[in-house]
């Protein structure tokens, strides 16, 4: 009896591995994707609130900051499926600018990075449901948290399609 | 696959713009089609830019960024005639490259 669980064990911790083996060489689980979504933050990417995407990435309570201009960020977005984005820090050191959509089923809705030579600007499109408060929340590069937030109106939601 | 990205990268002074269109869905998993049934999210996760090798943005989305996405970023230290190579990663484990010389 004895025998036969271990032989059926070592069936089974055999079949496992060749089929991940299997996967792996069929292409269909491949390892440098993997890593690549692995490196995708899903926990600040889920979260449902400002603060809680701030305690995803790692931060303490941000600081309220004027030092960021909108640029053409529109006050007032005819499109909710297309609203520009235009943030640029004048914080010195910074280095990762996060888009956050309040009112969206999830708030987080893109995070830059930017090393040495790239200036703490972007420019983007994003999707917004309905008006809303957008901040952006900018890490330095000593750990600190600052966001400054900006209302934009939208006159037709992004989620229709 | 996904159809190519479309890449400017010009000199405004000692620094260089970037503008990318890049060509996706977006789809944000909220949606539903005609038949009521939910639109599974098919979203670009990662991005990368890169410089002569070097990397000088990368950024990760959420299915928030609009369809057909575009970014624009600068940074400084490129030349006319180097390469901008940008990449991206979706949900599903596609995966795009394109790459641009800078003009002046």
């Amino acid at each position: 009896m004895e025998t036969a669980v271990s032989r059926r064990s070592v069936i089974k911790a055999g079949g496992a591995a060749s089929v991940l083996g299997l996967f792996v060489a069929a292409g269909l689980v491949k390892p440098g994707v993997a890593y690549a979504q692995a490196s995708w933050n899903k926990d600040a990417f889920a979260a449902k609130s400002v603060a809680d995407v701030v305690k995803a990435l790692g931060g303490a309570q941000p600081a309220k900051t004027t030092d960021v201009s909108w640029g053409s960020t529109p006050e007032i977005a005819e499109n909710g499926a297309v609203v520009p984005i235009n943030i640029t820090s004048r914080i010195p050191n910074t280095q990762s600018i996060a888009v956050l959509i309040e009112k969206n089923p999830s708030t987080l809705a893109a995070k830059f990075d930017f090393p040495g030579g790239t200036e703490a600007a972007v420019s983007t499109r994003v999707k917004m449901g309905q008006s809303s408060d957008v901040h952006a929340l900018i890490k330095t590069a000593d750990g600190k948290y600052f966001i400054a937030t900006r209302e934009v109106k939208v006159t037709l939601g992004g989620c229709g399609g | 696959m996904a159809d190519p990205m479309r890449i400017r990268a010009n000199m405004q002074g000692d620094k260089v713009v970037v503008r990318v269109l890049m060509s996706h869905e977006m789809e944000t998993g909220q949606r539903k089609d005609s038949s009521g049934n939910l639109v599974p999210a098919h979203f670009i996760q990662s991005v990368t830019a890169t410089h002569n090798g070097k990397t000088v943005l990368s950024a990760e989305w959420g299915p928030a960024v609009s369809k057909n996405p575009f970014l624009q970023f600068q940074f400084t230290g490129g030349k006319p005639g180097d390469k901008i190579q940008i990449t991206w990663v979706d949900n599903k484990g596609d995966k795009r490259s394109d790459e641009a010389a800078i003009g002046s």
